[in-house]
């Protein structure tokens, strides 16, 4: 064992951890280590233009790979930037580790420049995190970190690194396995509950399944697949979970919850049996807790014990891994051939209830003269190439997607669920393209959000990443507006965007390409341009200013409580 | 309902953050902590008094045990167990009250600690209930200070036997 630097330790440890990607930004605090990723060749670095914006694609990069994203960032503000990022993949369970600089350990709590104590700021907001005080710790916590953050309940971890740690030799050997007694997740579901539940479900004669991005984490969706198409259940995702079950499936009802399709919000209400399967039970899937799936049985399967009953109660929890659950669910049924056709043929009745409902209020919009968002995104799906990934920002732009783009597979959907991150989506895309060079990469955008990170156009054009960003452009924050015009007689307080960039022009300026569409019949083209563009775009389509979202269910009352078009 | 919760962590810093934080975070009670170290020195022992009913009690105690540095969760409800915590008093003493509070100190079986011309210390420990009827018996003597620790707790080792007072 030779000695080598803290530095060159941390570069050997994620090596070791099979990293190839890590988006980041440099400073004071972290020189040693960027010197030493200079001599990486094997980490293709990016860097961002703003920490937080390679935080978000970290996480692109994590929910589009299914592997542990990576970002490294200087101390004091590089820290504290990356604060809304490390949220926003904690609220959706992703799988990052964040590497901070720290001022040396003598100058902790000194107030020392740049300094800030980030692992106390992120406490509440990260799956765990370290203040490696230690050279010889620092393998050990980066082995814990990356084991963390990808086990169990997927999550973020930080781990913050004093800049004479790194600069300290050491005889350096990454452990081999990590040793954490108190901690082991679930994932093996307990045998008996799931013969319960199986009974329960064959013995439903309204049942659905309300599946969420635990079924993707855990890739189980072929699982899911499997077993819905077996029982004939019906399938409702929530945003998270969209493209875990594919929308195009003659079971799928969507999305459910406060922009959820009628049939899906009608089928939960008047469900007997709800088998939730890695959700759950969000306040914009709910709606008033206490009306939601009044007449069901509630079946939980969820790898974090926390989610059972915390807002919902639940009559029959099984904790454990989606996959390998889902797979006792489905060996539970052999040897059952006679109960499996009894309750598909009772449950028949159930099934037709549920198509009528699907008839009678599908998904819609009125076309006009001027471009509907809704038609933009139809045409983006119709265009865009099956393995597409796309992003959202937040607002209508994002409840439009999940709505109106069918999403088959997934991580083809990568969206700032609960946190609600205006910004998200640029930097993700652009994590999501690092991952996957050959693919198209679209961020479906709002006009507002799209400028909260936009100064990553400079990243896009210089690592000639071609992430295609589609502005549906309201001139509005149009979900506040919304609300606003909804619940508050129309006063549009300060969400006019009433001055924005010239963003066909702003492109330009960073050596991007940009478009811009004014009417209907030049949707089409204009994607199908955009996607022949070998490098990054951004097409501003001019859109109806005043198009709401809907369904729409206001907060606070039972899902089947919708206002329709 | 009021709720003893014993809590084995690493003896870490920044663990009792993480536990406080996970309280006040999501809008737990704490009503009294007490924490120390174990027999083994890289282990802390908390005992955590808390009010909730009973799913808030459920999810305390998930919570807690989702923490990394959380190794055990021990909910004192599920056994008997015998409770203590523990007061210092310094009480006004002068001519008239001296020997009366003297007197209540014994009935107690509370310790003299510190004596002065115009005041004693007394140390008491025992249950709850105990703490706070010395408290009130005092209270109109004069109480110059006071300090409470927090609740310590132990499984009894022969559960469905009365309690020793
Ligand atoms: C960082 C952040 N700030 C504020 C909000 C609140 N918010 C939610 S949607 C929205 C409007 C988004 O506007 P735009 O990006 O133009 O999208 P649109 O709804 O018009 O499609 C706002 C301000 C948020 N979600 N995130
Ligand atoms: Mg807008």
């Amino acid at each position: 064992m030779k000695k080598i630097t803290g530095a060159q330790a941390f570069i050997e440890a994620l090596r070791c951890e099979g990293v190839t990607h890590a988006f980041g930004y440099p400073g004071g605090a972290v020189l040693d280590i960027f010197d030493a990723i200079m001599d990486a060749r094997d980490i293709q670095f990016i860097l961002s233009r703003h920490e937080q914006g390679a935080v978000h694609a970290a996480d692109g990069y994590a929910r589009a790979s299914g592997r542990v994203g990576v970002c490294l960032v200087t101390s004091g503000p590089g820290a504290t930037n990356t604060v809304t990022g490390i949220a926003t993949a904690y609220m959706d369970s992703i799988p990052i580790v964040v590497f901070t600089g720290q001022v040396p350990t003598h100058l902790i709590g000194n107030d020392a420049f740049q300094e800030a104590d980030i692992v106390g700021i992120t406490r509440p907001c990260t799956k765990h995190n370290y203040l490696v005080k230690d050279v010889c710790d620092l393998g050990r916590a980066i082995k814990e970190a990356f084991y963390i953050a990808r086990t169990g309940r997927p999550g973020p971890v930080l781990v913050d690194l004093p800049k004479n740690v790194m600069n300290s030799t050491v005889n350096f050997k990454y452990p081999e396995s990590v040793n954490l007694d108190s901690y082991c997740p679930t994932y093996k579901g307990h045998q008996g509950q799931i013969r319960r539940i199986m009974g329960v479900i064959l013995k439903s004669r309204r049942p659905v399944i309300y599946a969420g991005g635990g079924v993707t984490l855990a890739d189980a969706s072929r699982e899911l697949a499997e077993f819905a198409r077996k029982l004939k259940l019906p399938v409702t995702t929530t945003l998270m979970g969209m493209g875990a079950f594919p929308s195009g499936d003659p079971l799928s009802l969507g999305m459910l919850g406060m922009h959820g399709t009628y049939a899906a919000n009608m089928t939960v209400t008047n469900s007997d049996c709800l088998i939730a399967i890695g959700a759950r039970f969000d306040d914009r899937v709910t709606g008033k807790v206490d009306e939601f799936a009044p007449k069901a049985k509630i079946i939980h399967i969820d790898i974090d014990p926390t989610s059972i009953s915390k807002n919902v109660k639940v009559d029959l929890p099984v904790v454990g891994d989606c996959r390998m659950v889902l797979r006792g669910m489905l060996a539970e049924l052999a040897g059952k051939d006679g109960d499996l056709a009894e309750m598909i043929a009772q449950t028949e009745p159930w099934r037709r209830e549920i198509d009528a409902w699907k008839e009678q209020q599908p998904l819609r919009y009125c076309r006009s003269e001027i471009i509907k968002p809704q038609y933009v995104i139809e045409m983006i799906d119709e265009i865009a190439p099956d393995d597409t990934i796309v992003t959202t920002e937040v607002g209508q732009n994002q409840m439009w997607t999940a709505q109106f783009y069918k999403f088959k597979e997934p991580r083809h959907f990568l969206t700032s669920g609960g946190l609600g991150t205006m910004g998200y989506g640029f930097p993700a895309a652009i994590g999501a393209q690092a991952a996957f060079p050959g693919r198209t990469v679209i961020d479906i955008a709002g006009d507002g959000s799209i400028q909260m990170n936009i100064q990553e156009l400079a990243t896009v054009v210089q690592y000639n990443l071609p992430v295609k960003v589609m502005i549906l452009n309201n001139g509005y924050l149009g979900m506040v507006r919304q609300w606003q015009a909804l619940f508050y007689k129309k006063r549009y307080s300060h969400t006019s965007m009433a001055v924005s960039p010239d963003f066909v022009k702003l492109a330009e300026a960073y050596g991007a390409k940009g478009l811009r569409v004014t009417r209907p019949e030049d949707v089409k083209d204009a994607i199908q341009e955009a996607l022949r563009i070998p490098g990054p775009v951004f097409v501003d389509f001019v859109v109806d200013p005043e198009e709401d979202v809907y369904p729409m269910v206001p907060a606070g009352a039972p899902i089947n409580n919708m206002l329709l078009v | 309902m009021r709720h003893a919760i014993s809590v084995y962590v690493d003896n870490q810093a920044g663990v009792l953050s993480r536990v406080v934080g996970l309280f006040s975070g999501r809008g737990f009670n704490i009503e009294s902590l007490s924490v120390a170290p174990t027999l083994d020195p890289a282990k802390s022992l908390m005992v955590i008094t808390t009010t909730g009913n009973e799913q808030v009690l459920e999810q305390i105690k998930k919570q807690l045990n989702k923490l990394i540095n959380v190794i055990k969760v021990v909910d004192c409800a599920d056994r008997e167990y015998v409770e203590r915590e523990m007061i210092l008093v310094k009480i006004k003493a002068e001519k008239e009250t001296r020997a009366e509070v003297l007197r209540i100190a014994d009935i107690f079986r509370a310790k003299v600690i510190d004596v002065s011309p115009k005041s004693y210390t007394l140390s008491l420990t025992g249950d709850k209930r105990k703490l706070e009827g010395f408290v009130e018996i005092l209270t109109p003597i004069g109480i110059i200070d006071f300090v409470r620790t927090g609740t310590v707790v132990m499984a009894r080792e022969m559960q469905g036997r009365r309690k020793l007072p």
